[in-house]
């Protein structure tokens, strides 16, 4: 069972490659092919989990290289986490995609595979620079699909999109030739136990990799002043692909966590970009709640309030506690399930609305408003953080976590301009409107996916309680870089 | 040596970072080039200037490190498929805004 740590990256890769192979107009085939790598991902990343679970670091040597030296993929209890939420979040998004939406342009299925390979690979390297190639295959598959579907306001966004993430990746490359050419080294753990040891000149370049590469990651993640790309992107997008793309914005906030919280975590170094970080957050949090405010369209609106959420977030990050690292990672769950259902309710309103499509004007009813008004409303209630769904429990999670009176201000400020805009936005699309959306017109398939993801709002508001114990856990292994460090190298983390 | 080659990554990256600010796709691309080829240049230099070395250990004194060739090497491939992709996405751009402004602005309005 040890390649199994592999499998998240190898199945996407070779559907992907398949699907991509597969010339002729054969799209049933295709649905097949993507749904089934797609519904794999869930055991793998089930079977994942349980091996994290037991506290065990499950570390794959590529080629069987030692570790400094080879690439690494370490598998802790973060990485397995995240994987299980990519597939959750994953199968929901491709059969609401392969309704019809995988028809308006060419290989969706296939960019949709790549893009898995590529947040997986992200998620599980334990190297610098393997990192920025996952970084690279996630991002190229992602500028296929934001331009999945044609149109002008699609190719504009998108643009600026694959400008600023080039810039990006320059960045990025520039942080890993200082990061080797002060420690030579790019595995993480080795990494860390080498830049503690450091000193003089050579702590500040390594100073400068760390916040470059924050720079980049803040860009992933869309924090303040690096976000205005994503409201433009995601709202342009086809509805599954933002569904999807809501994990991304968490693969920044993962990238952050492990590099600052690993590969930055002993020496002088410590604490690296911890106030930055904190102050960002919070300005994000801030400048999303009023762009929630101002959206004029539902999928603006879901966009700020993911760019809201990362803004929580990262404040619950930069607070650096195993605690608030729990109560974080509850949150991102809760979050990210729930915007990727909101981007597909987003689009299910939008269909039955004919030239409006998600503009917030009143004018017809949407195809079966009763039921879409009731999913609005648990995701909007869940978002915005009210009891009893799952936002309530997770921001009074991060709220005890970090007793900032600053940070509580603004969370619950945050959270009322949204719950405004939010409801300014529900009652024009659905008590505004004209005639009765007839609800046989909803898709079957689609309006699954939706509730599928919705569901999970009030399910883990029940479930509170474990998964909350769950992330607790897998913080309080985040917050022992020392383990890690150890699984990796096979010695002890030094001071770490 | 070193100032050489320093000179000329701050040249490439400050002309890349100038013609990035520019309005139109097109030296927006041609900016992200030089950018790309500033950044491989100091990824090559992060491994140490050594001339003459085989990047083989003992064949040579004091070999060259080939990580930072082989990084390079990645870095160059993944930046030649971005900006070709960058090149297509701007091309269809032109074609279904009729402007190459990076906004999508008419040719009429500020440039």
């Amino acid at each position: 069972m040890e390649h199994l740590i592999i499998a998240p990256i190898l199945i996407p890769a070779f559907a992907g490659m398949l699907l991509l192979l597969e010339v002729r107009e054969r799209q049933r085939l295709r649905r097949i092919t993507g749904l089934l790598a797609t519904l794999a991902l869930l055991p793998v990343a089930l079977g994942l989990w349980q091996q994290a679970a037991s506290g065990d670091i499950g570390v794959y040597q590529l080629g069987d290289w030692r570790a400094p030296f080879g690439i690494v993929l370490v598998l802790d209890k973060l990485s397995a986490l995240m994987l299980m939420l990519t597939a959750v979040l994953a199968l929901p998004a491709l059969i609401y995609g392969s309704r019809g939406d995988d028809r308006r342009g060419a290989n969706f299925h296939g960019l949709f595979q790549l893009q898995l390979m590529g947040i997986n690979g992200a998620f599980l390297t334990g190297d610098l620079f393997n990192l920025f190639v996952f970084f690279e295959v996630l991002l190229i598959a992602s500028y296929g699909l934001a331009l999945h579907g044609r149109g002008p306001a699609r190719v504009g966004g998108g643009i600026h999109y694959v400008v600023l993430n080039l810039i990006g990746s320059a960045l990025f490359l520039v942080a890993l030739g200082l990061a080797y050419g002060t420690t030579g080294t790019l595995n993480m753990a080795d990494f860390a136990v080498k830049v503690s040891e450091l000193e003089g000149n050579s702590l500040d370049m390594a100073r400068l990799a760390g916040l470059l590469m924050g720079v980049v990651f803040g860009l992933k993640a869309a924090l303040f002043p690096l976000y205005f790309w994503l409201p433009t992107t995601y709202a342009n997008a086809t509805a599954p692909v933002a569904a999807l793309f809501a994990i991304m914005t968490k693969v920044g906030i993962y990238a952050i966590a492990r590099v600052y919280g690993l590969a930055f975590s002993g020496g002088p170094l410590a604490g690296l970009g911890r106030d930055p970080l904190w102050i960002l957050a919070l300005i994000t949090l801030v400048l999303a709640s009023v762009g929630v405010l101002g959206a004029r369209r539902l999928g603006d609106v879901v966009a700020y309030l993911l760019v809201m959420s990362v803004g929580t977030l990262v404040a619950g990050l930069a607070w650096t506690s195993p605690e608030a690292m729990g109560a974080m990672l509850y949150y991102l769950i809760h979050s990210t399930l729930v915007c990727g259902g909101l981007f597909l309710l987003a689009d299910l309103v939008s269909r039955g609305r004919g030239e409006l499509a998600d503009r917030l004007e009143a004018g017809p009813a949407p195809a079966g408003r009763g039921l879409l008004g009731v999913l609005f409303f648990i995701g909007a209630i869940s978002v915005v953080g009210l009891p009893p769904l799952s936002g309530f429990v997770g921001k009074v999670a991060l709220m005890q976590a970090v007793p900032a009176p600053l940070y509580w201000l603004f969370l619950l400020a945050g959270g009322l301009i949204a719950m405004v805009g939010l409801s300014r936005a529900g009652s024009t699309l659905f008590w505004r409107a004209t005639g009765d959306g007839d609800e046989r017109r909803l898709d079957g398939p689609r309006l699954a996916a939706t509730v599928a993801l919705l569901a999970t709002a009030p399910a883990l508001a029940i479930w509170g309680e474990p998964v909350l114990r769950a992330c607790l856990a897998v913080a309080g292994q985040w917050s022992q870089p020392g383990l890690y460090i150890q699984a990796v190298l096979g010695t002890q983390g030094g001071a770490l | 040596m070193e100032a050489m080659l320093a000179v000329m990554i701050a040249t490439l990256v400050g002309s890349g970072v100038y013609l990035t600010l520019r309005a139109r796709t097109f030296p927006v691309i041609l900016g992200i080039t030089l950018l790309s080829y500033g950044v491989n240049l100091f990824v090559f230099v992060s491994g140490r200037l050594k001339l003459d070395q085989v990047p083989v250990v003992g064949v040579s004194q004091s070999p060259s490190d080939p990580l930072p060739q082989a990084l390079v090497l990645t870095a160059i491939v993944i930046g030649f498929a971005m900006t070709a992709f960058l090149v297509v996405l701007a091309l269809r751009g032109q074609g279904e805004m009729n402007s190459d402004h990076v906004d999508g602005k008419s040719d009429g309005e500020d440039g």
